[in-house]
């Protein structure tokens, strides 16, 4: 595949994806926002509340509506411009899709019309289910399509047919149930909650510094805050599991998020650094210009073992016999075999010849597990971009721990004190705002660019899995897709801040 | 029968009630109606012009049978 046509396929998916995901996690977050703000309104009776609740109501009907279906453009993508794969992953892809499609559909939709058009027609018990069920409907959406991302990083569950080229799902809740998949469900959905609250602990603090509406910021700020603190630190957990499946089942990501060309027992993470970019697998250049490492922690944090030994870029792409760490060299020849075994077959099957199919057959499934090693030129090609993901993981860690501090400080002085007074706190709140999505788009950086060339991890490399379409279509489509993206980013912030100033007072 | 009668009445009644809902709460939408015009909009762009105008769909259209699409995503697998 002409590389230029791929890299135009990657780009606009990339852009895509990260356009999707600026939507995604403020209607994951909020919507539980709201319903909690709503069960206290149903609780006391208090009106201020209703008129917390409605004001955020308005600002999630906002997002929500502006980024309903941007997913669909990856959909589209998955067709188009990515055909070999689409096949390749068969229904396995397709099933937990369709689950999310049905479920967005009937859930989402009904519940969303009783949510907004139910106030004073339905009960107050009947419409805060509905909130309820609004936000748990579009958290489950994206349960599925998180599984089918977790499969793509750890496929299993699945036997690979050759007569169809596709695979096929032999266990539905091997699927459903990786650790992969769980892990990353639960991470993403948690940075979403995170980027949720530091939204409403950013406009809350708005309206503080503007001195406008203060019953109204305060209370949403108690809210926002004690969500964000308690989603912060599912964040820290569900992180370290993410690493330990990382670290377990994707190590060449592992190495690449920390920089390690040479594996170590009681491997330090590097807290803050600078990478050297003359560094390659391949070379002996010093990894970074400057560093600070804390001890044992990526032992730690990997593998749950302080004297673990860590696999470096080096271990992975050249082996290590006496760690038990086998060469790219020997994955390629094996996943070559797998290659040559599945064409071997076709063929036997053309001619009805039972005895080379079966043999043939025998070969293919030996090396299945390798076979998009079979695609790769040479054991360097591996290798993801290590700058990209090093500093996207450590731009995500840094922020994370920023988010959990300033969510305990907002919560703290809300409570203790008059937060009105905390000017400088209050402009961190409002700035904080951007960094949520930088660190929720920087963490999709790690989990995809980070477990580059593949596809699918050891199945399917990127070049492979593109379809054959013309370079000038994919250009047109890119700036097109992005022309309509920032459009709609636009469209979002103007009505957004729009309703923003008209206020909790104004019309909804 | 009586009881068929009531029954059907009452379904009928559901549905207008369901009908006058979803009518009462678009005509009462203040910045909804921003927000379908921008929904209108955006599907348009997406599912017609992106979708006739711009991609090759080749796999979806010129290759109707199972058998068809095998061999295509065959022959891009095999000899690279």
């Amino acid at each position: 595949m002409e590389e230029h046509l791929v890299d135009w396929s990657r780009a606009q998916f990339a852009l895509t994806a990260m356009y999707h995901w600026i939507f995604v996690p403020l209607t994951l977050g909020l919507g539980f926002i709201v319903a909690i703000m709503e069960t206290i309104y149903v609780k006391t009776g208090s009106l201020e509340w209703k008129q917390i609740t409605k004001f955020w109501m308005t600002l999630f009907a906002i997002n929500f509506a502006i980024g309903v279906a941007t997913g669909i453009i990856m959909e589209f993508e998955f067709g188009t411009n990515w055909a070999n794969y689409s096949w390749f992953v068969g229904d396995i892809f397709g099933a937990p899709l369709a689950v999310e499609g049905i479920l967005a559909f009937f859930m989402e939709s009904t519940f969303f019309a009783v949510m907004f058009f139910g106030w004073n027609k339905v009960g107050k018990g009947f419409h805060l289910l509905s909130t309820w069920l609004v936000a748990i409907g579009s958290n489950l959406s994206a349960l599925w399509i998180l599984v089918a991302n977790g499969w793509m990083q750890y496929p299993v569950g699945m036997s690979f047919n050759p007569d169809t080229i596709r695979n096929e799902m032999m266990n539905f809740w091997d699927v459903l149930f990786s650790p992969v998949a769980i892990t990353k469900f639960l991470h993403t959905i948690g940075s979403g909650y995170v980027m949720a609250s530091l939204f409403v602990v950013g406009v809350s603090a708005w309206y503080l510094l503007k001195g406008r509406d203060a019953l109204f910021a305060k209370r949403s700020m108690i809210i926002g805050s004690t969500f964000g603190l308690i989603t912060s630190i599912f964040l820290i957990f569900s992180g370290d599991e993410s690493a330990h499946q990382v670290a377990l089942k994707q190590p060449m990501k592992l190495a690449a998020m920390e920089g390690l060309y040479e594996g170590k027992e009681k491997a330090g993470i590097v807290a803050l650094g600078i990478l050297n970019n003359k560094k390659t697998v391949s070379n002996n250049e010093k990894t970074y210009h400057f560093e600070i490492e804390v001890p044992y922690v990526l032992s730690l944090l990997g593998y749950h073992n302080i004297d673990a030994y860590v696999p470096g870029i080096k271990d992975l792409v050249y082996g290590n016999e006496l760690r038990g760490i086998q060469s790219t060299a020997s994955k390629i020849e094996k996943g070559k075999l797998a290659v040559k075994a599945l064409e071997e077959y076709k063929e036997a099957k053309k001619v009805n010849d039972i005895l080379k199919a079966s043999e043939a057959k025998a070969i293919l499934e030996k090396n299945m597990k390798y076979f998009g090693y079979g695609y790769i030129k040479k054991p360097e090609d591996v290798v993801p971009p290590v700058a990209t993901t090093f500093y996207a993981f450590h731009i995500m860690v840094l922020l994370g721990g920023w988010f959990t501090l300033l969510f305990a400080l907002l919560l703290f002085v809300t409570m203790k004190k008059d937060i009105s007074d905390y000017r400088l706190l209050l402009k961190s709140a409002v700035a904080s705002i951007p960094l949520g999505y930088i660190a929720g788009e920087a963490g999709w950086v790690v989990a995809e660019v980070g477990r580059q060339p593949w596809a699918i991890q050891d199945l399917m490399p990127v070049g492979i899995a593109a379809t054959k379409i013309a370079t000038t279509n994919v250009q047109i489509s890119f700036f097109m897709f992005a022309f309509l993206f920032t459009l709609l980013l636009i469209a979002e912030i103007k009505i957004m801040t729009k309703q923003i100033k008209i206020g909790p007072k104004g019309g909804h | 029968m009586i009881r068929t009668y009531v029954q059907k009445g009452k379904l009928m009644n559901s549905i207008i009630s369901v009908y006058k809902f979803y009518i009462d709460g678009f005509k009462n939408m203040k910045v909804g109606r921003t927000l379908w015009k921008l929904i209108f909009i955006k599907l348009a762009v997406i599912l017609i012009f992106l979708n006739y105008f711009i991609h090759d769909k080749k796999f979806k259209t010129e290759f109707k049978t199972q058998a068809q699409k095998v061999n295509f995503v065959y022959e891009n697998l095999k000899g690279k």
